[in-house]
């Protein structure tokens, strides 16, 4: 008897030893196969960002020339700039103003730079290759010259150290973005041009600096050298304003009356429901909500960041409010029975206790909510946000672009071999910006964390 | 019920709960002197505080509670015992309205505070748990300082005008918790660093102090380990001088120890009620007999 007791004891443990070989090896599969999909995962970011960092940083620096330009009298042969005089209505200065600036405007800026150009070159241009001459600079610069002078006209007869931006063309045959083998039928530069450049580069007038006018101009199409991001930032600053003040008030309100107050019932199950559908709804869908109701039917401004804002608003809520809703629920419902039997009321008991514990999390969700609002593009197409906008606007219902936005429309531009570099740089200050926002939401929750 | 009984206390509720003691020998509460089991006295009036007439209580289509009628005296110490899911908890919780919070839970009948039906529709809930207080099983301080967890309720009801009559209260509170000595170095620290037994004593400090008329406990004893068990049972005592408590327990005998009267609950019928010794010595209920010497349960 005792016998088999022990052959059956003998035998169970086999069985089970046997399972186990079949058991670790299961482990050990699950275990390799988890760590070949982070290891896949991450050298898939890893090429990403490689990628991206490769093509954009170069773009933050700029081929430009040093010269050293002269505020020709001859050349710049107009009345001195009027001023205020005693008894003028404002009308009548504006009037004169206008005439002067006019006045300005009809000045042969671009003569100055060739002139400056000459000089540094140390030769005469014949005007027939005065053509090959200004392609080496960006065509935005005569009226960079021009408002330097309007703004300071005792410049008149000075010669002035100036940075001047080189064509798009003369930085990507600089940066040897493209092939200097091609026919020079298929090259953007003149041979004569080229050659300049070389002169150039050789004295040290043609090098590269920081790039500020990616960040300080705005999109162009007849100066591609100067084509910068501020409009597309300001117009994503003002949507994430919209977005905030709206989103989160909204998203964090309706949660708390939903998870906290409201009755369950058939109309809050449905609510429910549709919250959660709302969330997997493409975000084109909503594009052309806004575009029908808020620009068709409201008559809001077309291209507005208002209009934008409210579109991202619609997009981001049921976000926020699934985010805000799992942060309720996740406070253990003894702070609650705790407030509410010493006498609180729900309100109370809410706002004093499961609030400001569920912060860090509805804190969290919502910045995860607008950093995906800050790079959505499909909807923004439809309410016109592709537009070409060459304004800084000065306030959400100026006409804008977005950051994606303007990422879109560079990398669909003509001139590949400039702009690839550059809708790479504008891609870097997206990604920042949404790592910034990424970060914050993670110092918030360590800040806000509560050990129970 | 005859009144003049239950003040007779349970003086000999020690040797009945014997009975429980071979149930579980292990158990580590009657190793635990408690130092109030055969010699307290009870400090119960002859004024009924609470009354429940005719309580049904309904979760959904479910009945969990079937009528019950029940009295319970001013300053009195009641003790709910009865088989998992019988009902005691619900009923407890009735008491103060706790229920209220649950959306299918639906209850009948009539329960009066003082005389006052509390389920009549201008009676204010958040009055009501000011004067019926409740402890809860599991301690659930506030992941608040301890200052914060005890002054949060005089707070919401305004019964602190200042700073200085806030700390007294707090004061107050903690000593009648027995707490006073072993926090009163560290009230700003977190509430939730103490250990089980200081948490549960916690909250009943911030119970008390919103000086409620009762005290509902519900099994306020069964996360704590025996010692802590035994300093909350003491402070129960001490406590019934001036308030009325209810308290719910699975540990039947933690109710010979510290209640004057017993109400045994059997699903969701409440089944005998009498005094502790009456209970534990000669129940008139077949089904407490059984319960009480482990036939179930």
């Amino acid at each position: 008897m005792s016998l088999t007791i022990e052959q059956r004891r003998q035998h169970r443990l086999e069985t089970i030893e046997k399972s186990l070989s079949k058991r670790h090896r299961k482990e050990n599969t699950f275990r390799r196969l988890g760590l070949v999909a982070v290891l896949t995962g991450l050298t898939l970011v890893a090429i990403l960002f490689a990628s991206i960092l490769s093509k954009g940083v170069p773009a933050f620096w700029q081929a430009t020339l040093y010269t050293e330009v002269t505020f020709d009298p001859d050349v710049i042969d107009i009345a001195p700039k009027p001023e205020r005089q005693e008894g003028e209505t404002q009308y009548a200065y504006d009037e004169r103003m206008t005439q002067w600036l006019t006045q300005a405007g009809l000045v042969n800026w671009q003569s100055l730079i060739d002139a400056s150009l000459e000089q540094a070159l140390g030769e005469e241009v014949e005007p027939r290759q005065l053509r090959d001459l200004r392609a080496l600079v960006a065509s935005g610069e005569r009226y960079a010259l021009r408002d330097r002078f309007t703004e300071d006209p005792s410049l008149l007869g000075e010669t002035v150290s100036l940075k001047m931006l080189a064509s798009a063309d003369v930085d990507v045959w600089v940066k040897g973005n493209i092939d200097r083998d091609l026919p020079d039928a298929r090259l953007q530069l003149s041979p004569q041009s080229r050659a300049w450049v070389d002169v150039l580069q050789e004295q040290d007038v043609l090098r590269q600096s920081f790039s500020t006018s990616l960040f300080m101009n705005t999109d162009s199409r007849s100066s591609l050298a100067s084509a910068g991001l501020a409009g597309a930032f300001m117009g994503s600053l003002f949507m994430m304003m919209v977005v905030i003040s709206l989103s989160v008030p909204l998203g964090v309100s309706s949660a708390i009356y939903l998870e906290e107050f409201a009755p369950k019932n058939r109309l809050t199950d449905l609510i429910e429901i549709n919250i959660n559908n709302l969330a997997a709804v493409p975000s084109i869908v909503f594009g052309l909500l806004g575009a029908s109701i808020f620009i068709g039917y409201l008559r809001l401004p077309l291209s507005a960041p208002l209009v934008g804002g409210l579109v991202l608003t619609l997009m981001t809520l049921p976000t926020i409010i699934i985010a805000t809703r799992a942060s309720l629920r996740s406070i253990p419902p003894s702070i609650r029975q705790a407030a509410l039997g010493i006498g609180a009321s729900r309100v109370q008991t809410v706002f004093h206790h499961v609030l400001p514990l569920a912060l860090p999390g509805i804190l969290t969700g919502s910045i995860l909510g607008v950093a995906q609002a800050l790079g959505e593009t499909a909807p923004l197409l439809l309410i016109g946000m592709n537009a070409f906008v060459a304004n800084v606007p000065g306030s959400p219902m100026d006409q804008s672009t977005a950051l994606p936005v303007q990422i879109y429309l560079w990398q669909g531009n003509e001139l590949r071999n400039f702009f690839e570099a550059r809708t790479s740089a504008a891609i870097i200050v997206l990604l920042g910006l949404m790592l910034s926002l990424n970060a914050l939401a993670i110092w918030l929750r360590k800040k806000f964390e509560t050990r129970w | 019920m005859d009144t003049s009984t239950h003040s007779s206390a349970s003086s000999s509720a020690n040797s009945e709960s014997t009975n429980a003691r071979e149930r579980a020998p292990s158990g580590a509460m009657s190793s635990v002197s408690v130092g109030n089991g055969e010699n307290r006295v009870s400090k119960a009036t002859d004024k009924v505080k609470l009354k429940a007439e005719g309580v049904n209580v309904f979760y959904g289509d479910t009945q969990a509670i079937n009528g019950i009628d029940l009295d319970i005296y001013e300053n009195e110490v009641l003790a709910f015992i009865g088989p998992s899911g019988c009902g005691k908890s619900t009923f407890l919780r009735c008491l103060n309205r706790m229920n209220d919070t649950i959306d299918i839970c639906r209850v009948e009948g009539k329960i009066t505070l003082d005389e006052r039906d509390i389920y009549a529709p201008d009676r204010d809930v958040v009055l009501l748990r000011a004067q019926v207080g409740i402890v809860f099983q599991k301690p659930n301080p506030f992941p608040k300082s301890i200052y914060e967890n005890i002054a949060y309720g005089p707070r919401l009801h305004g019964l602190a005008k200042r700073k200085a009559e806030l700390d007294d209260i707090v004061e107050s509170s903690l000593r009648r918790a027995g707490l006073w000595d072993e926090v009163k170095d560290r009230l700003d620290k977190p509430g939730t660093g103490l250990s089980g037994g200081q948490q549960q004593r916690l909250c009943i400090a911030r119970t008390v102090a919103v000086s409620p008329d009762v005290i509902l406990m519900d099994e306020p004893c069964s996360a704590l380990d025996p010692i802590a068990t035994a300093k909350v049972e003491q402070l129960i005592d001490e406590l019934s001088e001036s308030y009325t408590i209810v308290m719910v327990t699975h540990n039947m005998q933690q109710a010979a120890r510290v209640a004057d009267r017993t109400a045994f609950f059997h699903m969701g019928d409440l089944a005998e009620v009498d005094t502790t010794d009456n209970i534990f010595t000669n129940p008139q209920d077949q089904r407490t007999h059984d319960y009480i010497t482990g036939r179930f349960g």
